[in-house]
């Protein structure tokens, strides 16, 4: 671990009444980070970064901020701030008054808060004569860069957000990403986020925590998450995969009952009795085109589908349901309902527990 | 396009008269709907205040409106001392409201925000009471403060203390408003505070405000409407009252109101009256006017 944790959480639970939204995370988040939390609705995530915030309290467990515990510490005391995914702009308040709020609060001069001001709207991309305009009156890709200038005029040791860029069209949301992205790298603050979309999450982490009924049920990079999922869940939260339930058969072999064969795999995982074989589909292959794979199927071509810079390609195996994408450049050629041979390679696969 | 070329015809012929010009301006359905609205109006308030407008010209104590104009009525209203009545209405309408707010604020915030589900019993207390008359509600009161009467009475036989009664002063002509108007500063005013996001005022705790900061940045100003809206309603309620300075207050002070019945009726002078009455119009209309100048509704609400 190369930079100290700034963020310490310890078991950190939180009941309402008979429900714990948050049990027991344990994590730590590094100094600087751009740290992600992913999770469907209802999985606790936005409670998660309400207590960090300080806007709710943990029930059992310890939120420690630079080793000092902070649980009781309220949201105004605390050198953190939230980017609400209402943005919780201030209607009756101009660009330039809702950036300099917190800087009011904190009772600097009219001068020195208006310089502080326009640097962060140059910083962001806001023209300077928005600093008049009233905030109801701006675009929402707009709103976001003042909402998160305002935050960064608190001038906090970590930045919350609570998916803000959820109610944002897809084109206009890919190009925020970035901007966050490049404004975490130029203000080198930590950045904590949350959604429930891991793409997004994919684009902007350094690490990912997938958060499930509670729980975090795997943390890491970006590239461990997407190439090694710890179960079911987190390989079919990352998107669309071939997955199918696999158990160990005599002499170390993997039998899927579905199919009634048996498929190789090049490292089995100590201890594994069943679960599921994953196959994203980039990785399946058509066979007879030159391709050479060590476990086969054979099915029907059943649709095509354009997604841009690859076609995908459902291919039906007794019933079964498989994708497999390939680039543009080199389509594969068959008719639908062709008869087709798909299939993979042993290291291609990963072996994922319920 | 025949329905139009139609009508153009008909208004253009001389048969067209008032009768025909009337059912072509009731055929649009926004001004057919509007109708009874404007006949009421038209009748119930435009009617009688251009009565009392007229009324305000005529000469001292003659009934009827069709006589030589004069403004003998005002002569008298700015030499002699009705001004007093004037401060006085004013004064304690202006007690009244900011009393009001006081109050109001708190309920308000709790009935918005933090009732639950004890808003619903909160608010019917609150309108239970405009069930019963308010001058029986205010006899009630008297009985109250009363030599004698409920609260001097416990007092005397739990203390033996013997104690002045509070009625027929200021004080409790005012206590009466407030009582009578609450419900019409709280319900405006709980919509004014329901209006103001919860996001908004985690997002200012966030940045730092304290409570108080909060308050005065975030919660109030976006509760303005509310709270400018049951300020006017209380405010020209409270102006116009009557009863609760007859009942309550004696005859310990004479608001506006009070002067504007004695013209018309013990005195016989209905010009006075209305005299004074347009007066009371003019200084409650610009002061209504102004307020809604100083605090632009829509710049409020974010709207402009």
């Amino acid at each position: 671990m190369a930079q100290p944790s700034i963020l310490d959480l310890k078991g950190v639970t939180k009941q309402f009444g008979g429900l714990t939204a948050v049990d027991h995370i344990d994590l730590q988040v590094r100094e600087g980070e751009f740290f992600t939390i992913v999770g469907p609705s209802g999985s606790g995530k936005t409670t998660l970064l309400r207590m960090l915030a300080g806007m709710d309290t943990p029930t059992d467990g310890d939120i420690l901020l630079k080793g000092e515990r902070i649980n009781d510490v309220p949201a105004n005391k605390r050198p953190t701030c939230m980017v609400f995914q209402s943005l919780a702009l201030f209607p009756h308040r101009t660009v330039g008054e809702n950036i300099e709020f917190p800087l009011k609060i904190r009772g600097e001069a009219p001068a020195a808060r208006r310089q502080r001001c326009l640097q962060l709207m140059r910083q962001l991309r806001l023209p300077e004569n928005y600093y008049a305009k009233n905030v109801t009156k701006c675009s929402g890709g707009e709103r976001q860069r003042v909402a998160l200038a305002r935050a960064l005029a608190y001038d906090p040791q970590i930045l919350f957000f609570d998916e803000p860029l959820s109610a944002i069209d897809y084109k206009l949301r890919k190009t925020l990403e970035k901007e966050l992205k490049d404004i975490h790298r130029e203000t080198g603050k930590t950045f904590i986020y949350i959604t429930h979309s891991l793409e997004e999450a994919m684009v902007m982490s350094d690490r990912i925590g997938v958060m499930r009924a509670g729980k975090l049920v795997q943390v890491g990079t970006p590239n461990e998450i997407y190439t090694a999922p710890k179960d079911k869940f987190v390989s079919e939260f990352m998107g669309e995969v071939n997955l199918f339930d696999v158990r160990l058969g005599e002499g170390g072999k993997l039998v899927s009952d579905t199919f009634g064969t048996n498929f190789s795999i090049s490292a089995l995982p100590a201890g594994f009795r069943q679960g599921y074989l994953v196959i994203r589909p980039e990785f399946m292959r058509f066979v007879g085109d030159g391709e050479e794979v060590e476990n086969l199927l054979t099915g029907k071509l059943y649709n095509e589908y354009e997604l841009g810079s690859r076609i995908q390609y459902q291919v039906r195996v007794d019933g079964h349901m498989f994708l497999l994408e390939r680039l543009r450049q080199r389509p594969f050629r068959g008719e639908l309902d062709d008869d087709v041979v798909i299939g993979w390679n042993a290291k291609d696969s990963i072996l994922v527990a319920e | 396009m025949a329905q139009l070329v139609d009508s153009t015809h008909r208004a253009g012929t001389p048969q067209a008269g008032l009768g025909v010009g009337l059912g072509r301006w009731i055929s649009v359905a926004g001004r057919r709907h509007s109708l009874p609205i404007l006949l009421l109006l038209l009748l119930g308030f435009v009617a009688p205040l251009l009565t009392i407008i007229g009324f305000s010209f005529m000469p001292p104590r003659t009934f009827s409106i069709w006589q030589w104009p004069t403004f003998e009525n005002y002569r008298v209203i700015f030499e002699e001392t009705f001004y007093t009545s004037f401060l006085w209405s004013l004064g304690m309408a202006v007690v009244t409201v900011a009393i009001l707010i006081a109050i109001c604020y708190p309920i308000a915030y709790g009935l918005a925000k933090t009732f639950g589900r004890w808003a619903n019993l909160v608010t019917l207390l609150m309108v239970l009471p405009l069930f019963v008359s308010e001058n029986v509600r205010l006899y009630g009161w008297v009985l109250f403060f009363i030599k004698g009467g409920v609260l001097l009475g416990t007092i005397k036989s739990l203390f033996a203390v013997e104690l002045d009664s509070i009625l027929f002063q200021p004080g409790t002509i005012i206590f009466g408003m407030v009582y009578v108007y609450l419900p019409f500063m709280l319900f405006p005013m709980t919509l004014g505070v329901s209006m103001v996001p919860r996001d908004l005022v985690d997002a200012a705790n966030d940045l730092g405000a304290s409570r108080l900061q909060i308050f005065r940045e975030v919660e109030l100003p976006l509760a303005m409407p509310g709270v400018v809206i049951g300020s006017l309603l209380t405010f020209v309620l409270a102006v116009g009252a009557i009863a609760e300075a007859k009942v309550l207050g004696g005859q310990s002070v004479i608001p506006v109101t009070h002067d504007i019945e004695i013209a018309f009726t013990y005195a016989q002078n209905w010009p006075l009256g209305a005299g004074i009455s347009v007066m009371l119009i003019l200084i409650v209309g610009a002061l209504v006017l102004a307020v809604l100048r100083r605090f632009d509704l829509d710049r409020i609400l974010g709207r402009r």
